[in-house]
């Protein structure tokens, strides 16, 4: 019996390699942030004061709706050729496994999101003081869009109507992270500090580390009984 | 309170009845709901328990 | 002990409980609803700022504080459920369901109903009514989510975990949407909390939330009443039952 520290490593580079071999699946969450940003000023008009206001709304909702489409694949693969079935009845506990995949899929899927976010923020004309603060809110943000939305992945993974479920039930969940982003992200336009909001984010973010892994492996558990 | 009165309600009337039907609407949907799913649940049992009789 | 609770939560125990219980709840909710509808409408004195559009208020608060406690009794259900497997919890948590998102939705129509006369709008990002409206995207996650599995036992499962961490979500979302209304509109949407309430307008208000609870309770037994038939159908008692039922019709 390895160490935690060693199950949740092995379990955690699995994901990365595995995820890794098939880059275009990768790519595809990126490719459909930049798209739906690039939809947008076709949508308002190009000028610039306008979209400054509207672009951190724009990206942080893309954020959402890309990372929630990307959700599916922690434990899809796994559900279907039965490693899910092998974690839950290995002798480590699931909370650490699943938390090793969760962290797996940030990196994946909230890291690049973040990284993709800030150069389209220059492409949509966002002010440089707001940009500090919409890095902010996202690298606290992402990560708890992954850990909500692996609790309602775990409830939903291989139901017919998985992929629209896995939104209904998620959205709601996710405005107070929307809520507080976009309003820190406000207030850094109009030089007001903000900090008040990244504790909230940073409260949200603590809670759901602790918590949603618990949750995900116990939904884990019924999904698969 | 005349009853002329009484469905003007100072103006609102509209708005007043409108959402105690919409509440009256509801709620009297619900009980329909719920009772006719009672009886299709009872038929379905019974028919049933007539095909394993029969077996 | 544990035998006479065994016993007293056994499906068949409650299943003829709730025959017994559903009449006299039934008509408890029709006695509570005609005194609540006479002292809001008639007895209660007109709002002297509002005029008779308060009168909304004896519909509209209670479906709202009826879909928040709906949610948490169906949590709670779900979570005895879940933890202790006990099969009514989870029985009586997805009969919850449906009344509780047409009380969200009637918070929600009566809301707007009563905003337009006040704030000539039909619909206004208020705080309350914002929450209101998550609650109702709840609810039918929820319900969406029970009606996703075909086995029984899982869906009950499934759903109880989307209800308790639903219910971890509520205060989050509800103080979240309170930080955003205030900054957005800040002072120039009145708050729509009930004007000091005088004693008589309280009284119908009381009655009509009892009225609306009592309600809750006659739809809650009658729809477990089905489901417990549906979930121990191949169970000796229920086809003992059904006998009994068709030598009567």
């Amino acid at each position: 019996m390895t160490s935690y520290w060693n199950a949740f490593r092995v379990i955690f580079l699995r994901d990365i390699i595995l995820a890794s071999r098939y880059r275009a699946e990768l790519a595809n969450p990126l490719i459909f942030f930049i798209m739906v940003i690039v939809l947008f000023p076709f949508a308002f008009g190009s000028d610039p004061d306008l979209l400054r206001r509207v672009t951190a709304g724009m990206i942080w909702i893309t954020a959402l709706l890309a990372s929630s489409l990307s959700l599916e694949g922690i434990f899809r693969s796994d559900y279907a050729d039965g490693s899910a079935e092998q974690m839950v009845l290995s002798g480590y506990p699931l909370t650490l496994l699943v938390a090793a995949k969760i962290a797996a899929h940030w990196c994946l899927t909230g890291l690049p999101l973040i990284i993709i976010a800030m150069l389209t923020a220059y492409l949509l004309s966002l002010p440089t003081q707001a940009l500090q603060a919409l890095f902010l809110t996202l690298f606290l943000g992402t990560p708890v869009l992954s850990l909500i939305g692996a609790i309602a992945v775990a409830l939903t993974v291989g139901l017919r109507s998985g992929g629209m479920l896995l939104s209904l039930i998620i959205l709601p969940l996710y405005m107070p992270i929307l809520i507080f982003s976009m309003l820190a992200v406000e207030n850094a336009m109009a030089d007001i500090p903000f900090d008040a909001e990244l504790y909230f984010l940073s409260g949200m973010l603590v809670l759901s580390v602790t918590l949603a892994p618990i949750a995900t492996a116990y939904s884990l558990r019924i999904r698969m009984s | 309170m005349s009853i002329q009165e009484f469905f003007h309600m100072g103006g609102y009337g509209f708005y007043v009845w409108s959402s105690y039907g919409l509440t009256a609407i509801v709620l009297i949907f619900n009980v329909i709901q719920s009772l006719s799913l009672q009886r299709k649940t009872l038929r379905e049992l019974k028919n049933r328990l007539r095909r394993l009789r029969e077996k | 002990m544990l035998k006479q609770f065994h016993q007293l939560v056994s499906p068949k125990y409650f299943y003829n409980l709730a025959v017994l219980l559903t009449p006299w709840f039934a008509w408890l909710t029709i006695l509570l609803m005609i005194a609540g509808l006479y002292g809001g409408l008639v007895f209660a004195p007109a709002d002297y700022q509002q005029g008779e559009s308060f009168r909304i208020i004896y519909v509209h608060v209670p479906s709202a504080w009826m879909s928040l406690f709906i949610y948490v009794v169906m949590a709670v259900a779900g979570g005895v459920g879940l933890i202790w497997h006990i099969k009514i919890a989870d029985v009586v948590a997805k009969s919850c369901a449906p009344i509780g998102a047409s009380f969200t939705f009637l918070a929600l129509a009566t809301g707007s109903l009563w905003g337009k006369p006040m704030w000539g709008t039909w619909w206004v990002w208020d705080a309350r009514l914002t929450s209101e409206l998550i609650l109702l995207f709840l609810y039918l996650g929820y319900m969406a989510l029970q009606s996703a599995f075909d086995d029984r036992r899982v869906a009950a499962r499934a759903s109880a975990i989307l209800a308790l961490v639903g219910l971890v979500n509520i205060p989050i979302i509800h103080y979240s949407v309170e930080w955003w209304s205030t900054l957005h509109q800040g002072a120039t949407v009145s708050k729509m909390d009930a004007p000091s309430i005088h004693i008589d307008m309280l009284i119908p208000l009381l009655i009509m939330a009892l009225a609306f609870k009592a309600y809750f309770v006659t739809i809650v037994l009658l729809r477990s009443r089905t489901e417990i038939l549906e979930y121990e159908c191949n169970s000796s008692w229920v086809s003992k039952l059904l006998n009994k039922v068709e030598s009567r019709t």
